[in-house]
């Protein structure tokens, strides 16, 4: 890691949290030195360090304090204790097209929101073109934005983000907006931003993106950091985190407790006959795990590419997926008749779930490995083998 | 983590020479002037946008910014000139130097006060310094100002009156004065509304009385002699001098030949203070002090008051 780019050094921030709001003179007057509130913790002693260059995931359920700690990092929100070091410029993306004035059109609203993001009109006026063009308005640009539909809005504060040329991007789950292929645009910035050595803060609870993107990534819960790990490790301690509260994307409302009374745990996973395969061939994996009581529960494979991009998650509650695990220890074989993947390193997450994707008993990030050859010439991801006749009559 | 070190691109500082910005609960205040100096461009573009947002679709656009300074001042020249018949030769253009003034300060003051809370949106989600947001209503002032002079430029050019040409430079410290205090005030009561949301009605209340106050529609000497001791605390309101020094400028007349009704009265009618130039600007220059002290100060409370703002919005 070469200098930092954001050192986040014991930061804490409480709320007040006013059960009654005193806020009018009356009130102070007829009240004084009375005030009703309670405390919240939403960050305590969060302390990491982001190296330039480097892409660190903020990883955590709803109300972990991702977003106080980004606010807090953006300097919209100051610390209640502790400090943050941003060194060299930093745009956020809290929230696209924040500060718009939807009266005005969209150019007058780049001048606006590039000034607001610290660029100088010079500046704005050399990425003017750029902006135009990333947010694909073209002859729009000149209509007021209260005119735009919401993809060409959020297209619009993206494009002048990313834009601003900032040494540091946060970025705040805006990618959950816009459509796909506006959503594969942005992941391709955020990838040329990387090879350009920029410093990227990024927030999700989506782990497929996390592992996707990052080089690293924090865990938070409660406003305290479980972990700062690797993405795989992060993923694995942020899933062991989720106890009772839903996690939207995951697989569903995981129970920690009952996870404790199964108490299931996955000892390992190999794959017989070696990590190498053939595009086709069966695919003989085994899963040793431990018990203390028979458990019935179904098994989940995750098979993504080495740069995060989910392939396959198989559904646990499929008849064929589902097995009665007895107590003590076990081994479980899974059978895969044809491995239909093209050629590529593949990895492998391992999943013991409750029915209906209840409860995770135990999840394990990286658990395996599989390389995949293919003499086709067929491209992409999966094997697709057409059957392909022919029938001498005319067409309808 | 990464492997090769990065290429920066061109125009890129590397990492060990870029600024560190530092983010903790108390900033100093050198550093928050700084930052407001960093940004005026955004200050210019935020006045320009709320100026633009403000007239925009409206057929008359900016003339309207001018329809309710002449009507007030239309008002008050049919009250006090004609229906009370004060006497003073053309004394909408005494009204109206009072009035470009106050219309400055109370169009400042009525704006900025609740901006925070009004702009919460972008206060909660984006970072720049907030006092910007006080600034950008009181440059819109400006602009309206600027307005407003043109009018009465129109004023004076129709009714033959000129200006006393030889005092116009006192305008420079009067207007520095007021831009200075309007900002100053402007920076605390956008702060203080945050926490206390009734600052935005007592300013409301608070403006008319300090209206009444200055001498706008009546001429100070009128009140002078009955103020007696009370002399120096009614100079101490800071608008006062400011006014004061826009009616010498821009009204010819320091003292105006009395009527005849009713006969005892004598010759000649005093309007303004007869103080030397000197004075008016020595007035003028302790009010831009002043204002100085008040907007460092107003920035340090504001320092205070703003890293609970995006929890008090």
């Amino acid at each position: 890691m070469g200098v930092p780019a954001v050192e986040v050094q014991q930061v804490s921030k409480h709320f007040r949290l006013n059960s009654e709001r005193h806020s009018s003179l009356k009130d102070r007057i007829i009240h004084p030195g009375r005030s009703t509130y309670s405390d919240l913790t939403a960050l305590q002693d969060v302390d990491f360090t982001v190296g330039a260059g480097e892409t660190v995931g903020i990883i955590g359920r709803n109300g972990s304090g991702k977003s106080t700690l980004l606010k807090c990092i953006c300097g919209v929100l100051q610390p209640t204790s502790g400090r943050i070091l941003v060194r060299g410029t930093l745009a956020a993306l809290l929230e696209l097209g924040a500060g718009f004035q939807i009266e005005l059109s969209g150019r007058d609203n780049i001048y606006l929101n590039g000034s607001m993001l610290g660029l100088s009109r010079r500046e704005v006026d050399r990425a003017f073109d750029a902006i135009v063009e990333f947010s694909e308005l073209g002859q729009f640009i000149d209509t007021q934005v209260k005119f735009y539909s919401s993809g060409m809005y959020v297209r619009l504060g993206f494009a002048i983000a990313v834009n601003v040329d900032p040494d540091v991007l946060v970025i705040d789950e805006v990618l959950a907006v816009g459509d796909e292929q506006f959503q594969a645009k942005c992941l391709d910035r955020i990838r040329t931003f990387q090879e350009e050595g920029r410093t990227i803060l990024f927030v999700s609870h989506n782990a497929d993106q996390i592992r996707a993107i990052c080089d690293r990534a924090v865990v938070l819960e409660g406003g305290r950091m479980l972990t700062d790990a690797s993405p795989g490790e992060a993923v694995r301690v942020f899933r062991e985190s989720l106890g009772g509260a839903p996690a939207a994307d995951e697989l569903g409302a995981p129970n920690r407790q009952e996870r404790a009374v199964r108490n299931v745990e996955i000892l390992g996973v190999d794959i017989v006959g070696g990590a190498r395969v053939h595009t086709g061939d069966a695919l003989h994996m085994r899963v040793g795990l431990r018990t203390k009581e028979p458990v019935a529960a179904g098994l989940v494979l995750e098979i993504h590419k080495l740069n995060g991009e989910l392939l396959v998650r198989t559904d646990p509650d499929a008849a064929r997926s589902r097995v009665e695990i007895p107590s003590g220890e076990s081994v479980v074989t899974v059978d895969v008749d044809s491995f239909d993947v093209l050629d590529g390193a593949y990895q492998v997450n391992v999943g013991i779930v409750g029915p209906h994707g209840t409860a995770i008993y135990d999840w394990l990030e990286c658990a395996t490995s599989i390389e995949v050859t293919y003499e086709g010439r067929a491209a992409g991801m999966i094997a697709l083998v057409p059957t392909v006749a022919v029938e001498p009559r005319p067409w309808y | 983590m990464i492997e090769t070190p990065p290429v920066s691109p061109p125009g890129r500082r590397p990492p060990e020479q870029r600024d560190v910005r530092i983010v903790s609960a108390r900033s100093s205040l050198t550093h928050r002037f700084a930052e407001l100096w960093r940004t005026r461009e955004l200050l210019f573009y935020l006045t320009r946008s709320d100026v633009k947002v403000k007239y925009k679709n409206s057929a008359l656009g900016l003339l309207w910014s001018m329809v309710s300074p002449l009507m007030q001042l239309g008002i008050f020249w049919l009250v006090f000139g004609f229906i009370l018949k004060n006497g003073y030769p053309h004394f909408v253009v005494f009204l109206f130097a009072g009035l470009i003034a106050w219309n400055f300060f109370s169009g400042a003051l009525n704006t900025s006060t609740g901006i925070i809370v009004e702009r919460a949106g972008i206060v909660k989600k984006v970072s720049f310094p907030r006092e910007i947001l006080a600034l950008s209503t009181v440059a819109a002032q400006i602009f309206y100002f600027s307005m407003q002079a043109v009018a009465m430029a129109i004023i004076l050019v129709v009714l033959q009156s000129s200006p006393d040409w030889g005092v116009v430079w006192l305008l420079v410290p009067a207007i520095a004065a007021l831009v200075v205090l309007a900002s100053g005030f402007s920076v605390l009561l956008s702060a203080l509304n945050v926490k206390l949301r009734d600052m935005r009605h007592l300013i409301e209340v608070a403006m008319q009385l300090w209206f009444w106050l200055t001498p706008i529609v009546y001429p100070y000497e009128k009140l002078a002699p009955h103020l007696h001791w009370l002399k120096w605390f009614y100079l101490s309101n800071p608008m006062a001098p400011i006014v004061l020094t826009f009616q010498r400028v821009l009204y010819p007349h320091v003292a105006v030949p009395s009527t005849n009704y009713p006969p005892n009265l004598p010759k000649t009618l005093p309007v303004l203070p007869t103080w030397s130039l000197g004075t008016y600007a020595e007035l003028d220059c302790i009010i831009l002090g002043a204002g100085v002290v008040l907007m460092i100060f107003s920035v340090w409370v504001f320092g205070r008051l703003e890293g609970n703002f995006a929890e008090e919005l």
